[in-house]
């Protein structure tokens, strides 16, 4: 199996680190009993790459594979060589970076080039055998969902996964990063981009649409809203269960 | 009938006397029905003053001369009021903007009425050649508010291979709605409920770049479509300025949504039927977890208990067996009987349930701030006069205790059935 890291951003100091969902991923790969385990990277190395990608390494591997590639280049076609020459089992990638374009696309583009099936967001994969490997997939509020997927796959790692462990300095530093050429796509569409520092979003306003001017006051003034619900009083216990009970089967929530 | 309009003096005479024994029944024999307003004999609209109007907080009577309030009050206003919006129909579409909802629950989102508001303005920026918006949309689903949502034209999906999590087959479906109609614009949310899963898909399979991330849309001439926009990038931390392309996954609040119109949401089909497919993914199923493992920000069901509960061992096992996650109020938390992290409100948490049944809780302000984000509020409560039963969609006066231990009794003997027939 292999685990593609890439180079993160910490969210306040800006500086380079080991992204956390792919952390998360190799985290995630460590779970897995007698697995075997490569750490790919496409990108460029300097002294700040190589510090961030060392932290993968100081979470327990001896070597990780670099595919050098300047900045702002696409990671794409290296990355899909270097799959296909050895193509593992499974492949783990974190949902998004947390530089450049971030757009959570490159699994994605993967999975359609090799022709693999993907799944997004895991929280853990329960076991591989026989071709097949079980996950349980993160969904919103707290929720999983568990999947069968034919090797190999793609999957994606979800903020919902095991905690990466920390990273050992003395195994990060007696680490090998293997550097290896591929040829270099340049990436056109983006160079025609302007970037700058996310702006604070505008807070939605609450606009009132209303005739007359006693509406926009109501509006303005209003304490409680709805007030369309319905209300059983000289009930027995057991016609407002009833009641209660209809609406959270419609709601679906009750299993 | 003859023209001749008759009158019956005696009638309008008690019509006229409040204090007549038969003057309710003569109202509404001369108004038919609630009987604020009639035509008399000559023609003229004919009021009568008393039958309209509410009582005031001082128990003065009050007349509400807006129009608001005339008869039936509020609720049939609000109706009229949906009823009077322009509906907007295009007949031959110059282009189509297609939009992918999540539909979580069977209901379109937030975030989905955001993302149409979007879809309206990319169609209908010129208006010599408007577009249309067609919304695709999987499974079953509940959702009553098409049109008013903004929806020209609808393409509705069902069948058992696009239930659940059905990426592949669902994306077979947008590739053969793309070569259908070959949408100008595909506009996708861009969220954990699917929506960034299957626009990424969508993508990938057509070969196109998406915009990810986009929170804004400006007019540009320079662009290919006319648009340029902003978007995320990098986590969140840049804002990347680039012209519009053909795929955009948008977040929330890009837009405003539409509220000013109602559209014509018809049904279209897909002119082939879509080829059964091998699916490599299998969906076994949602797991069960633990309620209460699940934060409580993020609970899709909470069961909540305020002052009002007293049995709190079957509360406990109410919620276990409805499979809801426990909160609080804060009295209940500060008596002690609740953990302190379990607590909803402006001091707790802010929740964002789908369901929130509040047991025993009379609503102070603070606790309905937390729970504004609710979709659905059940309130079983034994004061009928509460700002929690005002808030509430289905509120049950009764006790609480009584109530629950229906409920669990429902809940049980509808699984056991369950398992019989299974």
């Amino acid at each position: 199996m292999t685990v593609l890291v890439s180079v993160g951003r910490h969210p306040v100091t800006g500086r380079s680190r080991r992204a956390d969902q792919d952390a998360r991923g190799v985290e995630l790969a460590r779970t897995l009993p007698g697995a075997e385990i490569g750490l790919l990277h496409a990108g460029r190395l300097d002294e700040g790459n190589e510090a961030a990608l060392r932290g993968y390494l100081g979470m327990g591997f001896d070597a990780l594979t670099l595919i050098e590639q300047p900045e702002s280049s696409d990671a794409l076609p290296a990355l899909a060589e270097a799959l296909k020459a050895a193509p593992p089992q499974l492949v783990i990638a974190g949902e998004r970076a947390e530089q450049g374009e971030g757009s959570g696309l490159l699994p994605y583009l993967l999975a359609e080039r090799l022709g693999w099936p993907l799944v997004s967001g895991l929280a853990a994969v329960e076991e591989v055998s026989g071709g097949v490997a079980t996950v349980l997939q993160a969904l919103p509020r707290g929720q999983r969902r568990r999947l069968k997927v034919r090797l190999p796959a793609i999957v994606t790692v979800d903020a919902a996964a095991p905690a990466p462990r920390q990273s050992a300095f003395g195994p990060a530093q007696r680490g090998r990063l293997e550097v290896s050429e591929a040829p270099v796509a340049a990436d056109v569409e983006m160079a025609e981009w302007q970037f700058k520092p996310a702006r604070k979003r505008p807070k939605r306003l609450k606009i009132v649409k209303a005739a007359s001017a006693r509406d926009r006051f109501k509006a303005a003034a209003a304490k409680a809203e709805g007030g369309g619900g319905q209300v059983l009083t000289d009930v027995t216990a057991e016609q407002g269960a009833a009641a209660v009970y209809k609406l959270l089967k419609e709601e679906g929530v009750l299993r | 009938m003859s023209e001749i309009l008759r009158r019956d003096p005696r009638k309008e005479w008690i019509a006229r006397n409040r204090l007549h024994p038969q003057h309710l029944e003569v109202l509404a024999e001369l108004g038919g029905g609630a009987a604020s307003e009639w035509v008399g004999p000559n023609g003229l609209v004919r009021r009568n003053p008393h039958v309209v109007g509410f009582m005031g907080p001082n128990g003065l009577k009050r007349i509400d001369r807006s129009g608001v309030q005339q008869g039936a009050g509020g609720g049939g206003a609000a109706k009229a009021a949906t009823q009077s919006k322009p509906l907007v129909e295009i007949e031959s579409p110059a282009f189509l903007v297609a939009v992918v909802p999540d539909m979580a629950g069977g209901r379109l989102t937030g975030h989905d009425r955001d993302l149409l508001g979007l879809a309206r303005q990319l169609a209908d920026a010129d208006p010599a050649a408007p577009g249309a918006v067609l919304a695709v949309i999987f499974g079953e689903h509940k959702e009553d508010g098409f049109a008013e949502a903004g929806i020209d034209r609808l393409l509705h999906l069902d069948g058992p291979d696009v239930e659940g999590f059905a990426p592949e087959a669902r994306l077979g479906a947008l590739v053969a709605a793309e070569e259908a109609w070959t949408p100008r614009h595909w506009l996708i949310p861009d969220s954990k409920l699917g929506g960034a899963d299957l626009g990424r898909r969508l993508a990938a399979r057509l070969g196109e770049r998406p915009a990810t991330g986009v929170w804004q849309i400006e007019a540009s001439a320079e662009a290919d479509l006319g648009w340029s926009c902003t978007a995320r990038g990098a986590a969140g931390t840049l804002d990347i300025q680039r012209s519009l392309p053909r795929f955009a996954l948008a977040l929330a609040e890009c837009a405003e949504p539409v509220s000013d119109t109602r559209h014509a949401a018809s049904e279209l089909t897909l002119p082939q039927a879509l080829p059964a497919q091998l699916s490599r993914i299998e969906d076994l199923g949602q797991v069960a977890v633990d309620p209460a493992g699940v934060a409580l920000s993020e609970a899709e069901f909470i069961l909540s208990a305020g002052n009002g509960v007293r049995d709190w061992d079957g509360f406990h096992h109410a919620a276990e067996v409805l499979g809801a996650t426990e909160g609080a109020s804060r009295v209940a938390v500060d008596d002690g009987f609740m953990a302190r992290n379990r607590q909803v409100g402006a001091t707790g948490t802010w929740v964002t349930a789908r369901v929130y049944v509040a047991v025993g809780i009379s609503g102070a302000i603070q606790h309905l701030q937390g729970i504004q984000s609710c979709d659905k509020v059940v309130a079983i409560n034994m004061d009928p006069g509460c700002d929690m039963i005002k808030r509430a969609d289905l509120a049950v006066i009764g006790d609480s205790a009584k109530v629950l231990e229906a409920l669990v009794a429902l809940v049980e003997q509808a699984r056991e059935e369950k398992r019989n027939a299974a």
